[in-house]
């Protein structure tokens, strides 16, 4: 795993991170207008940057269009990357 | 449904192996209080729990525990990996390698197998969220154990990580009763 594909999965991994944490908030809390526009702005990076590594790396996961042959099982194992 | 991304949801770094020290990560990986009994305790607890925000609760703090448990599996993967026999023998996993070779297996830091009386699933709300509050609290002491016996910087900055995420469920459970709590009065 090249550095520029370590530091896009370590972005992916701390917006991930922040969308959850404000999801979960938003379950308890469903009427918090400024966390849910807050949550919109990080779920939308976090889109932007999934689509980003997804094409220039491979899928995430199988819902993602792959290039021939079937891309999917190749990229690294999440127990497999040295971060 | 459930999707696996192939992405772990927090670093895990380890400097070295370290047998005994992945001996005791199991008691995470399939203990009493691992991330496997949170997680299925919160996701069969979600079918007949009163209210919408109890239902997305506990499906998502239920899922985001399978995460762990893949993060505790790295762990102990990263912990073992490539060890010959015979140091594993001298370590004390002997027992662990004739049975299951180096394969990761759900059980606690004594070897006990996971087992479903671990948890309960009640239809009572007040009674469930209950359960969930102290399971989180259970979890955080266990974690305050691991880091205490732990030496290496990779893997307190990864159970440090997961510590806090039990203290954020334990706040959104205890949310989620009031939030019950409100519902069984007014209409229950
Ligand atoms: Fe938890």
């Amino acid at each position: 795993m090249t550095r520029e594909e370590l530091r896009l999965l370590r972005e992916i991994q701390a917006l991930e991170f922040t969308v959850l944490e404000f999801a979960l908030y938003l379950d308890t809390h469903l009427d918090d207008q400024a966390a849910l526009e807050e949550y919109n702005d990080y779920a939308q990076q976090l889109r932007e940057a999934r689509m980003e590594y997804q094409d220039r790396y491979g899928p995430l996961h199988i819902m993602h269009p792959s290039d021939y042959p079937w891309e999917y099982p190749e990229s690294p194992w999440p127990w497999q990357i040295e971060y | 449904m459930w999707r696996y991304e192939k992405i772990l949801q927090y670093p895990v770094r380890v400097s070295r192996t370290d047998l005994s020290l992945a001996k005791l990560l199991s008691a995470q990986y399939g203990g009493p209080d691992s991330e496997l009994s949170a997680g299925l305790r919160y996701l069969t607890q979600r079918y007949v729990i009163p209210t919408d925000e109890a239902k997305a609760i506990l499906t998502d703090i239920g899922t985001e525990e399978l995460a762990h448990w893949e993060i505790i599996g790295t762990l102990i993967y990263k912990l073992t990996e490539g060890v010959p026999v015979q140091r594993l023998r001298r370590a004390g996993l002997g027992a662990d390698y004739a049975q299951h070779g180096r394969a990761i297996y759900p059980s606690d830091a004594t070897g006990v197998p996971w087992t479903a009386s671990y948890i309960q699933a009640h239809e009572d709300p007040i009674a469930t969220l209950h359960e969930n509050m102290a399971a989180e609290q259970k979890a955080r002491a266990t974690y305050e154990n691991l880091i205490d016996l732990s030496n290496d910087a990779g893997v307190i900055d990864t159970l440090t990580f997961l510590r806090k995420r039990e203290v954020v469920h334990f706040q959104r459970f205890g949310e989620a009763l009031n939030i019950v709590r409100d519902y069984l009065d007014n209409e229950g």
